[in-house]
């Protein structure tokens, strides 16, 4: 999986460069957010603006990456979902567990 | 009346395979003119019940064997759109599944339930050494 990956002060954004987050790539985004709370990064953002398609594995991925954030007292934050990704959310009510904002700016100003 | 069209696809085991399978799902449902409903929509659930269906079987039936092979057909008419994917492998209770309520922390466990939620009939059927997963959309 492609994944652009930038910091600004003690948050880290993760920027999925992919169409598609199903279960041939998401591991690849687990382990790497692992890696990060490894290191002792625990706030992340994960901007999803590439992603048009997003299934249960995906979800899965993010839900280990927020359980983790949480568990280490930082959090994992949702930014620019599309339309349909969006709607896997609602479908599966995880949108009541993720923080998700519009855009990287509002994502980055609410930590 | 439209005849029924049916498309028969035979991919290694591999979830390398979820990406190409699920466009076809989806330009399948696109090309179904005759549908009144949102069919950008219906286009991305089969994607995505395509996706879910197979790397259940990869994974847990066929246990990601890459040596095993997963069949699937995707047939459509005027009145439904029906996907069935078979599998060589051992099966699952798919009954378990589609009763097992994923709560939030829960990494893994609603690709049956999405399945279950976006088709009209969801079966499991065992047939001639074959599992095979029918799942049907309504059309009209």
């Amino acid at each position: 999986m492609q994944l652009n990956i930038s910091e600004q002060d003690d948050i880290v954004n993760i920027c999925v460069e992919e169409e598609r987050m199903d279960a041939h790539n998401s591991g690849d985004l687990k382990e790497q957010m692992l890696q990060l709370f490894d290191d002792g990064k625990c706030n992340l953002t994960i901007d999803l603006s590439k992603v048009r398609f997003i299934d249960s594995s995906g979800l899965g991925a993010l839900v280990s990456g927020f359980k983790n954030a949480s568990a280490r007292d930082g959090s994992l934050k949702l930014c620019c979902l599309q339309p349909q990704v969006q709607s896997m959310f609602e479908l599966t009510r995880l949108h009541r567990v993720f923080e998700i904002f519009t855009n990287q700016e509002e994502a980055l100003g609410s930590f | 009346m439209s005849k029924r069209v049916e498309v028969d696809i035979t991919i290694p085991n591999q979830t390398k395979y979820l990406g190409m399978i699920g466009r076809i799902g989806e330009s399948m449902a696109y090309s179904l003119k005759s549908y009144n409903g949102n069919r950008r929509e219906l286009a991305y659930h089969i994607n995505l019940v395509l996706t879910e269906a197979l790397a259940n079987v990869i994974n847990h039936a066929n246990k990601c064997d890459p040596d095993k092979e997963v069949k699937i057909s995707i047939s459509t008419s005027d009145q439904d759109l029906t996907i069935k994917v078979f599998d060589q492998g051992e099966g699952f209770d798919i009954d378990a599944l589609s009763k097992f309520n994923a709560d939030a922390s829960d990494e893994g466990g609603r690709g049956i339930q999405i399945i279950y939620k976006l088709m009209d009939q969801v079966k499991y059927i065992h047939d001639d050494g074959d599992n095979i997963l029918v799942m049907t959309k309504i059309l009209q």
